[in-house]
């Protein structure tokens, strides 16, 4: 007998086939997936998601008896009261599970219950999607760097010998110039010395000698290895993009923000935060929500303590400022931000929020996302063509260069799109 | 105080942790028993440790150490994974393999009770039936399948390669759906599955010697030149009918490529290889079941595993063999466990303790002592159909209280026709062995007739029996995908087995395109 201890052995056998299997069932499985996402509460978005989709794409049909009509036997145990002759009512929806036909999987025959992994859901979810200016600017003044292969070279340090490449070069070289072989210079040596021993006669000897001369000559004129043969592996330095990245929330939780807005709200920022995930190594949140002053605070109190008093934007955008400078330098971290609000500001205040933002914050983020959040009900005063205050200011800072996006939103089912939208994968040629 | 009669001192294990060197004592101890005093006869024993993960794994290709890909394994691994972290499924304790080497997986959660009890049912119940059943003597050829599947699997990733995963999916796809039509039933050559890669390799290597282009300019006779031949030639020339739809078209279909017709006869080779299995559940689990059972309580009578240990292998043993009445909800048909464990048990009994009845039941059987014997005579020689019809005694009728129910779709209320009484002992016996005849069960599906010369319509036929049609909607899915490897139009006629009279037609034209490159 032979006990084998598996346990160690490549894990994911199936990998490929559920690739397939997935691949098989794109289409179904990104609308179920759209569709979930559009239930689902936020929290829990980051975990794997039980989808269903319909069987027609991954049926695996056979031929079989159909599960209705003609004659059919079954026999089944314990009978308590029955005899010979006696009529049972039919059970509801056909055979009731007796007989060995029906639905193996013992589920519906028109859909196919499975669960995502989170990955495979993010994915799906995420997918077609790109961040703005992924690597910061200032990489290329950075001193971090990293190597990479990078095909072959004819010079490098000994260490960085390719022994395939130079062996084949070597070896098309010597075929080339035919470069006699060890075995037909043995061989020539044997002949002579056996012509020497038998005493043959001298002029045999003498032509067997200058053969064996020519070649040994030839041989040695040819080296084994030349120089031109020898191959390195070349290596390329490649500056290290900056793997961290910052995110701010940046919320107005005056009185006008109601429960709904701030749901709103929360969810984008969850989106933001998850998206950000997939593509850096490492995510800070900074929370920071404002009045008519601002204070950077945990994510509790940021969702769900409410505050009072009036409102002042610029207050959070120096706030912002302030922690960047003190704990996120702009040379060592991509800095994404988000703000929500209802739109309400101090008139007194635009212009200065307006300086802030383009003069200060604009500069050092890769991307800033203003989402107006509104109440589901109202209709929107925007959607009549009033623009809210902040609305206004924002607009005219706004300009293709700047890394500045704004949009609205009212009802949750608004968000994935609207996000979409900001981070749709640019086209071609754009 | 205590009555415990066991000397701890001869206890293969003790507590619930497993480590290697258990297990090999318990084998051997296992082993003794096995071979000294139940006469098995096993093929030689791998025994893998393997996680839960891997045990999905295992599960999703059809329980196989090596399969080639493809989306329906994975569909499987999906719903399987989902059933199990949800908690609705648990995992089979083992999966065996009809190898030689024999490989049994067992899973590392798995307590030294639990391990114990696997090896005794999965590397010696499961082995000696593989290696003994006559079924699986003529059928299935141990020595050679590892390797075959090993060839299967890098023959079609190298299809996927040189000619795309589409392509390959697509054939792939239809050879699925036709598995069950791709058997031989009955034998005409023992095949051997290592020569099975040399052949492959020579028919490729002889087209390739065999090719002159100048073929392609020879002219074709026109129609009127050939003389039509009759209908009964045309059939006798194709070798029609035929049941085995694959072999059909892996050798007729006129438009598929070499290597498609050898993914359709890797997927034959190894429908082929698991038809024998199909037809011996009852028999394979019973079997199993009753040698883990007999094992596990003489290593509990000879105090080599404890009180403690035994409660537990009966715990698992019970919910292994238990049978659910047909009006309760957990209900799903015959266990394949419980039947066969009690008919084993219960052959066992008529040799050894028979009571008058069995006398007149089983004149060869009863009391000829040596139970187990018998038992293994009965596991050589039977499949699940005939060793019902042969050993379903009434004792076991009237234990089970089985009765039939006949279901005439044309009637309001079902029919009880026999009971477990004198009258009903015959019928239900034959009925119940019918119930595991896969002749009875599989729809009887033939090529009945193809006009090569012709439109080269390929006509099928379904012997309807009992008035069961097939289901619509699958059946015309599957003759799409006959039609794809055909390359022509498919006809499928249903008719009736006793009056002929059809019954139904479904069609399937041209695949568009012309599909098949």
């Amino acid at each position: 007998m032979n006990i084998i201890d598996r346990r160690l052995n490549p894990q994911g056998k199936s990998l490929a086939n559920r690739q397939r299997f997935l691949r098989r069932a794109k289409e179904q499985v990104v609308k179920a997936v759209r569709d979930a996402s559009g239930k689902r509460g936020i929290q829990d978005i980051e975990n794997g998601e039980k989808v269903t989709i319909a069987a027609g794409g991954v049926r695996e049909p056979s031929f079989h008896r159909a599960s209705q009509g003609g004659v059919r036997d079954y026999v089944v145990p314990g009978n308590k009261e029955y005899v010979e002759g006696d009529t049972i009512q039919r059970p509801d929806g056909g055979g009731g599970g007796r007989g060995s036909e029906g639905s193996a999987d013992g589920e519906g025959e028109d859909e196919f219950r499975f669960v995502l992994s989170r990955d495979e859901f993010l994915d799906i979810f995420l997918e077609d999607l790109e961040l703005p200016d992924l690597v910061k600017q200032k990489v290329k003044q950075s001193e971090s760097h990293s190597l990479t292969r990078a095909g072959y070279s004819v010079s490098g340090s000994p260490a960085n010998l390719n022994l395939v490449r130079t062996m084949r070069n070597s070896l098309s070289r010597r075929i080339a110039l035919k470069r006699p072989k060890r075995d037909e210079i043995r061989e020539l040596e044997e002949m002579l010395r056996e012509a020497e021993e038998a005493g043959e006669d001298a002029e045999q000897i003498q032509a067997l000698r200058e053969q064996l001369e020519h070649i040994v000559l030839r041989s040695r004129r040819i080296p084994f290895i030349d120089p031109i043969d020898v191959r390195y592996n070349r290596f390329e330095s490649v500056p290290k993009p900056i793997a961290q990245a910052v995110m701010f929330c940046l919320m107005d939780v005056s009185g006008s923000m109601t429960e709904h807005m701030k749901d709103l709200a929360k969810r984008f920022f969850m989106l933001l935060y998850l998206f950000l995930r997939r593509r850096y190594r490492s995510v800070d949140i900074v929370f920071i929500r404002h009045t008519h002053e601002a204070k950077e605070v945990d994510e509790e109190t940021f969702f769900y303590s409410t505050e009072t008093g009036g409102t002042v934007v610029s207050t959070a955008l120096e706030e912002m400022q302030k922690v960047v400078q003190e704990r996120y330098p702009d040379s060592e971290w991509n800095i994404y931000a988000a703000q929500a609000s209802d739109g309400d500001n101090m008139s007194s205040d635009n212009a200065k929020s307006a300086t802030l933002l383009r003069d200060v914050i604009l500069p050092m983020c890769q991307y800033f996302a203003y989402i107006e959040v509104a109440a589901e009900h109202n209709m929107g005063l925007s959607a009549l063509g009033r623009e809210t205050e902040l609305w206004r200011t924002y607009k005219q800072v706004q300009s293709p260069e700047r890394p500045l996006a704004m949009r609205r939103v009212r009802s949750r089912r608004e968000i994935f799109p609207v996000f979409r939208e900001l981070f749709a994968r640019e086209k071609a040629g754009a | 105080m205590t009555a415990v009669i066991t000397r701890p001192e001869a206890l293969l294990y003790d507590g619930v942790e497993w480590d290697y060197d258990k297990i090999k004592r318990v084998y051997d101890a296992i082993e003794h028993i096995a071979l000294k005093e139940m006469g098995l006869d096993v093929y030689p024993n791998q025994i893998e440790v393997i996680t839960a993960e891997q045990m999905l794994d295992a599960y999703s290709s059809i329980g196989m150490p090596l399969m080639y890909k493809h989306w329906s394994f994975g569909k499987h691994f999906a719903r399987d994974e989902m059933m199990y972290r949800k908690g609705y499924r648990g995992l089979a304790y083992e999966i065996v393999i009809n190898s030689s080497p024999c490989i049994s997986y067992i899973m590392e959660e798995n307590t030294m009770t639990m391990q114990t009890l696997v090896i005794a049912h999965a590397a010696f119940g499961h082995n000696h039936f593989f290696k003994n059943n006559q079924l699986f003597q003529q059928w299935t050829d141990a020595q050679g399948i590892l390797d075959y599947l090993e060839f299967a699997k890098t023959y079609i990733t190298h299809c996927e390669e040189r000619y795309g995963h589409a392509a390959v999916e697509r054939v792939l796809d239809a050879a699925h759906a036709l598995m069950s039509q791709g058997v031989h039933k009955y034998p005409k050559k023992r095949s051997d599955l290592r020569t099975e890669q040399r052949r492959e390799r020579e028919r490729q290597e002889y087209q390739d010697q065999t090719f002159n282009d100048l073929w392609r300019t020879v002219p074709k006779p026109t129609a009127g030149q050939r003389p039509a031949k009759s209908v009964s030639e045309r059939k006798k020339l194709l070798g029609l009918p035929e049941e085995n739809i694959l072999y059909f078209l892996e050798k007729k279909a006129p438009r598929l490529e070499h290597w498609q017709r050898e993914i359709l006869r890797i997927v034959r080779h190894i429908s082929q290889y698991f038809y024998p299995q199909k037809q011996t559940k009852v028999m394979n689990e019973g079997c199993a079941t009753y040698v883990h059972y007999q094992i596990m309580s003489r290593l509990h009578e000879t105090g080599q595993i404890s009180e403690g240990a035994f409660l537990e292998f009966l715990h698992s043993h019970t919910s292994v063999v238990f049978q659910p009445e047909f009006d309760d909800k957990r209900f799903s048909g015959l266990n394949p466990y419980a039947l066969g464990f009690a008919m084993m048990q219960d052959i066992a009994r008529i040799a050894e303790k028979p009571t008058d009845e069995d006398r007149q039941w089983f004149p060869d059987l009863a009391g000829r002592g040596d139970g187990m014997a018998a038992v293994r005579e009965a596991w050589a020689n039977f499949r699940d159909e005939s060793f019902v019809l042969q050993y379903l005694s009434p004792h076991l009728m009237r234990k089970l209280k089985l009765f039939s129910v006949r279901d005439d779709a044309e009637d309001p209320y079902l029919l009880v026709d026999h009971i477990h009484n004198e009258r009903g002992y015959r019928d239900i016996r034959k009925k119940l062995a019918r119930q595991y005849d896969l002749g009875y069960l599989e729809p009887d599906i033939q090529i009945v007739d193809v006009d090569l010369a012709g439109d080269r319509k390929l006509i099928l036929q379904h012997r309807v029996t009992n008035g069961v049609l097939l289901d619509e909607s699958d059946a015309k899915a599957v003759l799409r995908h006959i039609a794809n490897l055909w390359g022509y139009e498919v006809q499928l006629i249903e008719v009736s087995a006793i009056s002929e009279a059809i019954l139904k037609e479904h069609a399937v034209t041209a695949p568009s395109g012309v599909g098949v490159v």
